[in-house]
């Protein structure tokens, strides 16, 4: 299969997209905001689409729309994007925006199932070559303030209180989630995304206890189901964001069965 | 004696009620001085103006010669379920200033290991901090807030769900290390207890003013 050069790419990207999701995922699973991404990534959608009816591209409409979100839930405090009331409010709103701009553009009517699955086969050497700049960019800033991301993200009320700038580091974060899910939504679909930023992390935690074994071992579980998925994907034809999404599953699976067996040693 | 931080004429309100008016008072340097008061008098309130009036370099009524870094608080409550799965050394990592490297350096390591070693945290430092009792979170906390080599350290009601070993533990600790440096404690508690046999100075807070005593510590 890597006589294609369709499967190279789409390999390729596995790696970057699982170098981002492990760092970004372990974040949002320490603060507890995997709804929050949820929604952030239909925001994305529905910003894909503004793009395709204002006539820019998909993924500059993406990119206003989850910064602009990330940038007000940071300055009006996180708490809000936790609140389950405003979680379903802004889901709704922006899947109906995304649906009303897809159909006011009478542009493809199949690109809305490319936005929401997204296409890892389909990708071309461009939009590879996109995503590696944009996921380059994105590993410079998370490793320049990784400290004080890891601090506000694993304990919020001790950095609150002892970290400087620290609101500004919270924005800081929000703003690097709407890029993550922003660069990945168009290859694994932006509801794939939310699956590939929470899942491999909440599996993660039940192994290792230290941050950067956390991060490895998320890294590990995100290109295992990438590739695989993309292998038995080949083989079958089925969809790739079908396996992905059930070896997830399986792999967190697994951690809460591993928990249930060493809570019942002890 | 020499004050840490001196507190001058602040009035206190929150949205429906005064809570202080006309505040003075002074905090002895190196010295552990408990805040005392009745539940809702607004001891918390108080400490967290007090901060937030140095994070943004108010000075009219609160004066200092420490820097805002120099200072650690540590909060009531906070966020840590049975779920938690980050370990405790990497936990009380996160308390290190002033480190540009996303790693820890050798000489952070044994910084680390030292208050470890100190907190008597050794043991369980690779355990997750969900697992940990309630006494070896508050360590963990006060561990935590040690890194950043503070010279006030603010602790709020950090024995109220300890039993009398723990917290008594905690406390002699605290005293011990204080010996060792120039540290300066502010000990929000409800318990006369640890009051009598730890405390140098009490600030009690009570109808919107605040009294100043000192304590003859036992320990």
């Amino acid at each position: 299969m890597l006589a294609y050069p369709f499967m190279r790419y789409a390999l390729t990207a596995g790696i970057f997209i699982a170098l981002i999701c492990a760092f970004m995922g372990v974040f949002v699973v320490a603060r507890q905001t995997s709804f929050f991404t949820h929604t952030l990534s239909e925001i994305g959608f529905s910003g894909a689409s503004f793009g395709v009816f204002i006539g820019v591209s998909p993924l500059l409409g993406m990119l206003i729309f989850t910064c602009a979100s990330g940038l007000l839930i940071g300055l009006s405090g996180e708490k809000v994007g936790r609140r389950e009331a405003s979680i379903s409010v802004f889901s709704g709103l922006f899947l109906g925006l995304g649906i009303l701009f897809l159909s006011l553009s009478k542009n493809q009517s199949n690109y809305a199932t490319s936005i929401l699955f997204g296409s890892i086969v389909g990708i071309d050497k461009t939009s590879l070559l996109t995503l590696v700049v944009l996921s380059i960019v994105l590993l410079v800033v998370v490793t320049l303030f990784f400290r004080p991301l890891a601090y506000n993200s694993f304990d919020a009320q001790g950095a609150e209180y002892n970290q400087r700038f620290n609101q500004l580091i919270s924005i800081v974060f929000l703003i690097l989630l709407a890029l993550t899910i922003s660069i990945t939504a168009q290859i694994v679909g932006s509801l794939l995304i939310f699956v590939l930023l929470t899942i491999p992390a909440q599996a993660a935690k039940y192994y290792v206890h230290t941050l950067n074994k956390m991060i490895g071992l998320t890294f590990i579980f995100v290109l295992a189901g990438v590739w695989l998925g993309l292998w038995l994907s080949f083989v079958t034809d089925w969809p790739v964001s079908f396996f992905i999404t059930v070896i997830e599953a399986l792999l967190y699976g697994s951690a809460l069965l591993k928990q249930k067996i060493s809570n019942a040693h002890n | 004696m020499e004050n840490i931080l001196t507190v001058s004429h602040l009035d206190l309100r929150i949205p429906d009620r005064l809570l202080f008016s006309d505040l003075n008072f002074s905090f002895p340097k190196n010295q552990l001085t408990c805040i005392t008061g009745e539940n809702g008098v607004g001891k918390t309130t108080l400490i967290k103006h007090l901060l937030n009036d140095l994070e943004h370099s108010r000075n009219q009524h609160v004066q200092t010669k420490l820097d805002r870094n120099k200072i650690q608080y540590v909060p009531q409550l906070r966020n840590i379920d049975d779920d938690y799965p980050l370990c405790i050394r990497d936990f009380v990592a996160f308390g290190i200033k002033k480190r540009r490297l996303p790693w820890n350096s050798g000489r952070i390591r044994r910084k680390i290991a030292l208050i470890l070693q100190e907190t008597k945290l050794t043991k369980i430092a690779d355990h997750p901090l969900g697992h940990a009792s309630g006494g070896e979170k508050q360590r963990a906390y006060l561990a935590q807030a040690l890194c950043a080599e503070p010279e006030l350290l603010i602790l709020d009601e950090a024995t109220a769900s300890l039993d009398t070993v723990s917290k008594n533990f905690l406390l002699k600790m605290l005293k011990n290390i204080m010996q060792k440096t120039d540290l300066t404690v502010l000990f929000i508690t409800h318990d006369p207890e640890l009051i009598a046999k730890y405390g140098d100075y009490e600030l009690n807070l009570h109808d919107h003013t605040a009294t100043l005593t000192k304590k003859e510590a036992q320990n």
